[in-house]
């Protein structure tokens, strides 16, 4: 299925307020979606017959940040963190690429990790993902049945793929670095 | 085939006891490497199975993040580490997806001849430690006297026997050599003189008309065996749509009747690589199979380990039609990759079929050599989550039956 049959499909149904636009200059080109109608518009895609996006392949999270005093001049992006989704039809052989722009704290507040609806009601794995993006990047899924670290130890402090972490300089007597 | 079967907690175990939570692992010998299930049982049945990860974890995204694509691959090999050359790749094609490198047509064959290898080996290892866990230890002598030929050869090609690093981004570190010594341990099993020179190609050729009658007695040893079939057919069933929603891709996903390889169905970049080749793609249930055991059941744990028996024998076929097409093939093994190459502000995901599933990766780049971020999405992780929704309500040693049939590699999921 063609990306702008898609990306119209998705615009007809939601309008531009939530489908908020359709980048074609990567290699995988992606819809951007407001954050809060995620779980709408992942229960849509996911139930339409002719898109009918049963696996979710990959959930993850992206910090957009640059730390690198030098660097920050060339950094292509603003700072923030986004949420991606990339959906397989089995039935269709397409794939579609679904993206959520948040900011990086919730209200600017250092700490306060940004959320986002869950869809683990609509793709189960999407537990697991959730799981893992809240335990490595921090970001928060609102709704989700069991929201704790699965990779890093349950009192592990901070979330390692943001680009501000600081490794901890001990962990239960082990030094960090 | 039919697809119903008796739900376990029904049977003459009406005598309800106290609640226990019971541990397995992380260091039970059939978990396969560190994986901890918290099993809350009533006597003999368990009625729930949270599966505890990340004793394994390595950091390999953050690790990622701070090396160039080349650095980074072998951080790839310590993933899924018998199946190392199928990460490889999944991670090389990834970059050339995003700097549009197109490799050369003899790369394309040394890299799918290679990967195929892996498969067998990686199928024949899973199989062996499967029978293990059923507790049938012979399977497994075979299985490892087998696999232990493929890493002799792959010792010969780029000197590593686990974490090879071969594939890299345009190609293949090294050209297949052209005369090796005959490798000891083959000409050990096939009565030839050992250390007579001959051409790697051929080497393989050998081992593969060695190992292909050998299938067959696996098949008597295990796969059609009544105690196997006893604790394997009719257990662990696990339907099309809930293999889908629980992400389960590779022998899983194939072996719950959909017919998904990412070999066929997948990325132009990955699937020209197979283009020409003759092969066929095992799902369940088996239309070219005539005797099926009764007891099997579409999506349980039989048909799971069923399809990695007969993929065996499809990547018997296809390294064979590689092999016979390696010295025709044009180009070289590589086209140089700058390890100071930039990444274009760009970003993109790639799936191929790996032994295990469907092994993702997804690289953003900004501009500099490091990308901005370096996601490995973990086939296994996704078959292990559906762990806990198959372990409802079965006996106690069923539980290793189920999870040993996923065929799980921790070091991928933890990565």
């Amino acid at each position: 299925m063609n990306i702008d049959y898609i990306y119209q499909l998705l615009t007809s149904q939601f309008g531009e307020a939530v489908i908020l636009a359709l980048h074609t200059q990567t290699k995988d080109p992606w819809i951007e979606v407001a954050a809060g109608e995620i779980a709408r518009v992942g229960d849509y895609v996911e139930s339409e017959p002719t898109l009918s996006f049963d696996l979710l392949r990959n959930l993850t999270g992206v910090d957009y940040l640059e730390t690198n005093p030098k660097l920050m001049a060339k950094f292509p992006y603003e700072p923030h963190v986004e949420v991606v989704y990339h959906l397989y039809s089995i039935r269709h052989k397409h794939q579609l690429v679904l993206k959520a722009k948040l900011p990086r704290w919730h209200d600017e507040t250092p700490g306060r990790l940004p959320e986002i609806p869950t869809v683990s009601h609509i793709w189960n794995i999407a537990n697991w993902h959730e799981r893992e993006a809240f335990d490595l990047v921090g970001i928060n899924f609102i709704g989700h049945p069991d929201l704790v670290r699965i990779l890093c130890a349950e009192d592990w402090v901070g979330h390692p793929l943001r680009k501000d972490y600081q490794m901890p300089l001990e962990y239960h007597g082990i030094r960090g670095r | 085939m039919t697809t119903q079967t008796q739900d376990p907690r029904v049977i003459e175990f009406d005598v309800r006891t106290d609640e226990m939570l019971v541990n397995m692992g992380p260091q039970h010998p059939s978990t396969h490497g560190v994986l901890r299930l918290l099993l809350r049982t009533d006597g003999e049945i368990v009625y729930e199975v949270t599966p505890h990860i990340g004793y394994l974890h390595r950091c390999a995204e953050k690790v990622g993040e701070n090396l160039s694509g080349p650095q980074w691959i072998p951080y790839t090999d310590r993933m899924d580490y018998l199946a190392g050359m199928n990460m490889n790749l999944g991670m090389a094609l990834t970059f050339e997806k995003l700097l549009g490198i197109d490799v050369p047509e003899k790369a394309m064959v040394v890299r799918m001849v290679i990967c195929e290898l892996n498969r067998i080996a990686s199928h024949l290892l899973g199989m062996g430690a499967y029978g293990l866990d059923l507790g049938s230890f012979t399977p497994f002598l075979y299985a490892i006297r087998e696999r232990e030929i493929i890493l002799d050869l792959f010792e010969e090609v780029c000197g590593a026997r686990l974490t090879y690093s071969y594939l890299t981004i345009g190609g293949a570190t090294h050209d297949f050599p052209q005369m090796i010594p005959f490798p000891p341990g083959l000409a050990a099993l096939t009565g030839q003189e050992p250390d007579q020179p001959i051409s790697w190609a051929d080497a393989v050729r050998h081992f593969l008309n060695w190992l292909e009658p050998r299938i067959v007695e696996y098949h008597t040893l295990l796969t059609r065996n009544a105690i196997f079939i006893k604790r394997t057919a009719g257990l662990g069933i696990l339907s099309p749509e809930m293999a889908i929603s629980y992400g389960c891709t590779g022998p899983v996903l194939r072996g719950s009747g959909v017919d998904l390889d990412l070999r066929r169905d997948g990325e132009p970049i990955y699937t020209r690589m197979y283009d020409g080749y003759d092969f066929d793609i095992p799902v369940a249930p088996f239309q070219k199979e005539e005797h099926l055991p009764d007891q099997v059941v579409l999506g349980d744990n039989w048909c799971r380990f069923y399809v990695r028996m007969i993929e065996v024998c499809e990547s018997i076929r296809l390294v064979r039609q590689g092999l016979d097409r390696y010295p025709h093939s044009e180009g070289s093994h590589k086209i140089p990759f700058r390890m100071t190459t930039k990444l274009p502000v760009d970003e993109c995901y790639l799936e191929t079929e790996a032994p295990r599933g469907n092994m993702g990766f997804y690289i953003v780049g900004d501009g500099q050599v490091e990308p901005l971020r370096a996601r490995a999405k973990s086939s296994c992780f996704c078959n292990l989550s559906v762990t806990s929704a198959l372990c409802e309500g079965v006996l106690l040693a069923d539980v290793p039956s189920i999870v040993g049939s996923l065929d799980i590699m921790m070091g991928e999921i933890d990565r």
